[in-house]
């Protein structure tokens, strides 16, 4: 078994938890935490086809991590800003609470 | 002959320009001059029409005063109006009916700005009609007169008279429309439009060569559809039942223009286009026609004896009088150059019998409307009796009018009505002597309408009857003096019309 | 002095002045129409007496003034007077009694409110009658004639609140509309044949010799022009003459004030006719020289005439009315001119004529002063015993009557019936209008006794009747006056000095016959009113009425043909039942043609054209308006369904999203395994 299975089985086993989690929970918080797992499994899966792809040398896989990594932690302030939005109108941190917006 | 200073077009436009005028200016005038000002406008016509007559050579028999400019040159239509004595007796009768209906009605209408501009209006159309000689504008013409008479029919009419409106509007505008198609055929033949030159055409018998030479079908079809368009508006029997429920449920001054001038733009039509352009077809069809006038006059007077509502019952006796016109003209068709002298007079009857039958249509018309005004809505036969007894001078100014209508010798009515009987005696003495029942018959309802109205005791409405005021006998008295003036000196029309009427009559085919 | 024809229109033109004033004065101004009236009558009679001089200056000419009415054609229209002695006497005999009958309305209209109009209507008929006899031209007569129709209307009618009175003028003015429209069938045909119709015009005039011989072709059904156009005028006369079958409007027209009857229904309307057949007399007589054609005018109008004469003396003799007697009377008289007319002999027919004028207006104005003195009670069985009461009255009736029945030698009426007998029996063609004519002179010796006798003799019969005096000099004037005429008029045309004959049939001397030439004849007709008379006189005189409810003994002894005959015969119920019923037939089907079939076909083409507008919508609506209905209701269909899908739960969407990746893994699962 070569490296790049191996990472690619954790990043599996990764975004599983996470989507469990998101899947699971009610909590918002705690459903947001899930999404960040598999964003996280996503990065793994970038940094791991980079490290053991043909073009190594380049540096693309980082340059991607990063930039998701920046996104998702802006996306994170504005969740948790929203979360809390939700919070204080409803009292509530309940997924299943905020269903207003359908169609 | 050309003159200088466009007399036609002032005495066509003025109406419709005052028309315009007292429209733009209705709220801001006050309502007794907006009804002076309508008056004064209606006016023009008869001092147009006088300057008309002055200068108007009686001897020359064609078109005088004549005006004309190209209009649409791509279709070769023009501006063209002219005038013979044919047009200009019916000017001059425009020129009374419009001012003396105006003045009996206007004081008693609604919104006497708007009624007044859609009569003038109204007025212009007809002596558009009378005067124009092109197809086009003279289409143009018959065709508006019928947007302010449904107006003034549907607005100010009686309960009926949204219904009755329709009908009439209708009714007249599907037989133009046949008429519309007979002449863009024609002018797909021949190229012209204008009556003038579509006239000499027919004389020499290109026109039907052009159209597919006589005896054809499309000679025939035109000459159906434009017999169709003028025969729904005269009324031809048995195309008039429109006319009794419009002139009864019109508002007594349109009632008024209507059978005294309306009802004469289809007589005309037969006199200036149906007869000088399709004389071959006319006169093949004329011995049918004939038949149809004939049951006109008599079925018409009959039928007005069934009638109880007034109004329908006056609006019957057009119907007869009308048809004794389309009778002699017919009669003439018929016999072709036969007998001149016959057809001479039979002409010369038909355009007195036009105007004296406007004159004393509309004063029976009004009579009606009095009554009807009076009494609060009533017009029923049975709902008066005995008026005369309060009433002795409208009951002597109607009976005036009422015998005019019978054709009474030393009125009006009687000299129009024997040279038609004189003219068609001598072309088909049967129809003469068959017409002479309808005569009969209107003794009969008139007499009887009289009888039941103004003799008797007093009853029904007539109790308290009001007799004329001054501005009802204002309304009356032109009427009635050129009753007697027409009937003792016919001269004074026989004059401007002979030398036409005798042209035509030396020229038939 | 003499009129000259020129200004002969003067005649006519003053009454009808005098008209005029008593239509435009106020109501007040009685006093003033009335004086116009007369006035104008006076002077029109003084006019008639120098126009007669004229004439008689030189009876044989006919002096005529044409002028043009209006241009026609290549001429014109034209009209004219005309002098000679036949429009003189009669213009005469018209102004004078119509004076005498205007100065009797004065009195008898006395308490009218609308007197002024009763003296406009009198002068406006007086001047068409006028009118009508000066002249010269059909036309002209027949302006005048349905003048005098309208007058007559107005006259009849003229107490409208009265509805009999409203209806009996409408009859009148239809009934003689009906025989007008003959006469002007007539006067067309002669206009379209001759030209002209103007009676003399230099020789071109219809009635000249030289016009009347292109009358004489055959027509397709044998008669000759000139027989079809002079029965077509005649139509004319009959209705206004009241002639059988058109004499019903006669009777019924006493309604009208007792003055109008005595003028327009005795004196000179209904003299009309007869003068209208005296004027054209060379038209009716043009087909006597043919032979072999079916019937001549002259026969039909002798015939007509003779059974008026005999009905109206007949259905006479069974009526209450003291105006309806007299006017059958006139009837069965007018019968005696027309048949005079008919048998050749005009000019006795217009002796007769005059005489008549006189008696009979003597006659109704005497029945007018009975009827005023006893409150307009005008049943003879409820009046009676007037002799004493009324003694001018009576006088001049009695005169009028003898007059009327041809009393011998004394009476004007009795040298006319005498004068018409003989042309009767002269006739070659038929005997029995003479017969009908003797019959008529018993009927009339014996209708007038009884008259005479209800009237004036026994005892009064109702307190009207008692309370009766005689009127004043305004009503008995006129009476004496034409009494005195009733008598003197004999003098004219006796027999030995036939002046009136001479002179109208254009003689400038007189050849006179023994007076009592024919005295078989004359002897013969003196017995017959003898017999009717004390015939008369037996059954009415002897035995005076007691009350007015007695029965009459006539009626008694007859009473089928009486009650008949009271009836008139039944002719206004026959007319009604036949031209009536078919009159309201002829106005009722024109009424459904138009509501149902012209109308109907109408209704039709406009059903038509609203069904077509049906269909074309509902094309519209259903097919191509419905499929585009559809696509678009799928459509917002779809729509919903989608946004179905979003529900707003958020952990929808992430089972949504982990059902996709879970999918996504076993495609690529799978497709790995490639």
């Amino acid at each position: 078994m070569n490296p790049l299975q191996l990472c690619l089985i954790l990043s599996s086993l990764l975004f599983c938890i996470g989507l469990a989690g998101a899947l699971a929970r009610s909590n918002t918080i705690l459903v947001l935490l899930g999404i960040e797992l598999m964003l996280n499994a996503a990065n793994l899966n970038f940094i791991a086809f980079w490290r053991y792809g043909p073009h190594a040398a380049t540096g693309t896989g980082v340059v991607f991590v990063i930039f998701a990594i920046a996104v998702a932690a802006a996306e994170a302030a504005v969740g948790l800003a929203l979360v809390i939005a939700v919070h204080r109108h409803r009292k509530s941190v309940r997924l299943q609470d905020a269903n207003t917006l359908k169609g | 002959m050309n003159s200088t200073w466009p007399l036609l077009s002032w005495l066509v436009f003025t109406p419709w320009a005052g028309a315009l005028l007292v429209f733009v200016l209705r709220s801001r005038l006050p309502e007794n001059f907006a009804r002076a000002l309508v008056l004064l406008l209606s006016l023009s016509t008869i001092a147009l029409g006088a300057c008309a007559v002055a200068h108007f050579d009686p001897a020359v028999t064609g078109m005088q005063l004549t005006e004309k400019h190209a209009w649409i040159s791509a279709l070769n239509v023009s501006y063209h109006l002219g005038l013979d004595g044919l047009s200009l007796v019916l000017v001059l009768l425009t020129g009374i009916i419009s001012p003396v209906a105006l003045y009996g009605t206007l004081r008693h209408s609604r919104c006497p700005a708007i009624y007044g501009a859609l009569f003038l209006v109204l007025q212009g159309s007809a002596l558009g009609v009378f005067v124009a000689l092109d197809f086009f504008p003279w289409f143009v013409f018959w065709e508006l007169s019928l947007i302010p008479a449904f107006f003034l029919m549907k607005l100010w009419g009686g309960p009926g008279a949204s219904r009755a409106a329709y009908q009439f509007v209708i009714y007249t505008i599907g037989g133009s429309a046949f008429m519309l198609l007979g002449f863009a055929a024609l002018y797909a033949a021949a190229g012209t439009f204008d009556f003038v030159e579509l006239a000499a055409l027919a004389r020499d018998g290109t026109l039907a060569a052009k159209l597919g030479g006589p005896g054809a079908f499309w000679p025939q079809a035109v000459f159906l559809g434009v017999l169709l368009g003028l025969a729904v508006k005269v009324p031809l029997f048995p195309f008039h039942t429109w006319l009794p429920p419009a002139y009864a449920e019109a508002p007594t001054g349109a009632s008024m223009f209507l059978t005294g001038v309306m009802s004469k733009m289809g007589v005309y039509g037969f006199l200036r286009i149906l007869w000088p352009i399709f004389p071959a077809p006319l006169q093949a069809a004329a011995t049918l026609l004939l038949w149809l006038a004939l049951g006109g006059v008599v079925l018409g007077a009959f039928a007005a004896l069934k009638q109880t509502d007034l109004k329908r019952m006056v609006a019957y006796s057009s119907i007869n009088h009308l048809s004794y016109c389309l009778l002699a003209l017919f009669a003439v068709a018929a016999a072709g150059s036969t007998n001149p002298a016959a057809s001479a007079a039979a002409l010369s009857g038909t355009i007195l019998q036009l105007f004296n039958h406007g004159l004393s249509a509309a004063a029976l018309f009004y009579c009606v409307g009095i009554l009807e005004q009076r009494s609060g809505g009533k017009r029923g036969l049975a709902d008066f009796g005995g008026v005369r007894t309060a009433a002795p001078l409208f009951a002597g100014l109607c009976g005036i009018a009422m015998f005019s209508s019978i054709g009474l010798p030393g009125l009006n009515g009687f000299v129009g009505e024997f040279l038609i009987f004189r003219g068609v005696f001598g072309l088909a003495p049967w129809a003469a002597a068959t017409a002479t029942l309808g005569l009969l018959a209107t003794a009969l309802f008139l007499l009887t309408f009289w009888q039941r109205v103004f003799h008797g005791p007093a009853a029904g409405a007539a109790v308290n009857f009001r007799d004329l005021d001054r501005g009802e006998l204002l309304t009356l008295l032109p009427l009635i003096t050129l009753m007697f003036l027409l009937g003792l000196v016919p001269q004074l029309l026989a004059g401007l019309i002979n030398p036409l009427v005798t042209t035509w009559a030396a020229t038939l085919p | 002095m003499t009129l000259a024809v020129q200004h002969l229109w003067l005649i006519p033109a003053l009454p009808l002045a005098a008209a005029v004033i008593g239509a435009l004065v106020p109501r007040s101004g009685r006093t003033l129409a009335a004086g116009a009236a007369i006035g104008a009558m006076a002077g029109a009679f003084l006019l008639a007496c120098l126009a007669l001089a004229g004439a008689l200056a030189d009876p044989s000419a006919h002096q005529v003034f044409n002028f043009s009415w209006f241009d026609l054609g290549a001429g014109a229209l034209r009209l004219g007077f005309l002098l000679d002695p036949l429009t003189a006497f009669m213009a005469v005999m018209v102004t004078f009694v119509s004076l005498l009958i205007f100065i009797f309305s004065t009195g008898y209209m006395k308490e009218d409110a609308n007197a002024k109009q009763f003296f406009c209507f009198l002068s406006l008929f007086a001047a068409a009658m006028l009118g009508l006899i000066v002249a010269n031209s059909l036309l002209l007569l027949f302006v005048c004639w349905e003048l005098v129709g309208l007058a007559s209307y107005l006259l009849i009618g003229f107490w409208f609140h009265k509805p009999s009175a409203a209806a009996a003028a409408k009859k009148a003015f239809i009934t003689t509309r009906i025989g007008d429209l003959g006469f002007l069938l007539g006067l067309l045909w002669l206009q379209d044949a001759q030209g002209t119709l103007l009676f003399y015009d230099g020789g071109a005039g219809f009635l000249e010799p030289a016009a009347l011989a292109n009358l004489s072709a055959l027509l397709p059904c044998g008669l000759a022009a000139s027989t079809a156009i002079g029965l077509l005028v005649f139509c004319g006369a009959v209705g206004k003459s009241g002639q059988f079958p058109l004499h019903v409007w006669l009777p019924d027209a006493m309604e009208g004030p007792t003055p109008v009857s005595a003028l327009i229904h005795a004196a000179t309307m209904v003299a009309a006719g007869v003068f209208l057949i005296a004027r054209v007399y060379p038209l009716m007589a043009a087909d006597q020289a043919l032979t072999g054609v079916p019937v001549h005018a002259l026969t039909v109008v002798a015939g007509i005439g003779a059974i008026t004469a005999l009905l109206g003396a007949l259905i006479a003799t069974a009526q209450n009315d003291i105006k309806r007697i007299l006017a059958f009377s006139t009837v069965s008289q007018l019968g005696y001119m027309m048949l005079a007319l008919g048998v050749g002999s005009w000019v006795a027919a217009i002796f007769h004529l005059l005489t008549h004028a006189f008696f009979k207006a003597l006659l109704f104005l005497g029945a007018g002063s009975v009827i005023h003195a006893a409150h307009h009670e005008q049943d003879i069985r409820r009046l009676g015993g007037l002799s004493q009461k009324m003694k001018v009255t009576f006088i001049t009736f009695t005169i009028g009557t003898m007059a009327l029945v041809g009393v011998p030698l004394f009476f004007s009426g009795f040298w006319s019936k005498e004068a018409i007998l003989h042309a009767a029996h002269g006739w070659q063609v038929s005997h029995l209008p003479f017969y009908a004519a003797v019959l008529g002179v018993v009927l009339t010796a014996f209708y007038n006794t009884r008259l005479m006798a209800e009237t004036f003799f026994g005892s009064s019969r109702s307190e009207n009747a008692g309370h009766a005096h005689e009127n004043g000099p305004a009503m008995t004037l006129p009476l004496v006056m034409l009494a005195a005429c009733a008598v003197l008029l004999s003098l004219v045309n006796l027999p030995s000095y036939p002046w009136l004959q001479a002179k109208l049939l254009g003689l400038h001397e007189v050849h006179g016959h023994p007076l009592f030439e024919g005295a078989g004849l004359m002897g013969l007709s003196v017995l017959l009113v003898a017999l009717g008379i004390g015939f008369g006189w037996a059954l009415y005189g002897r035995h005076p009425r007691a009350k007015a409810e007695s029965p009459d003994p006539l009626a008694a002894r007859a009473p089928g043909p009486m009650s008949a005959l009271a009836n008139r015969l039944g002719f206004d119920e026959l007319y009604a039942a036949t031209v009536g019923r078919l009159n309201d037939a002829l106005a009722t089907l024109s009424d459904l043609l138009d509501r149902f079939v012209w109308g109907g076909v109408i209704r039709f083409l406009a059903g038509l054209g609203q069904f077509t507008g049906l269909v074309s919508r509902e094309t519209d609506e259903r097919t191509l308006n419905g499929g585009f209905d559809s696509t678009s209701k799928g459509l917002r269909g779809a729509g919903q369904a989608y946004s179905d899908a979003q529900t707003g739960e958020a952990h929808g969407y992430l089972r949504t999203l982990a059902l996709g990746f879970v999918i996504l893994l076993i495609l690529v699962v799978l497709g790995g395994a490639r």
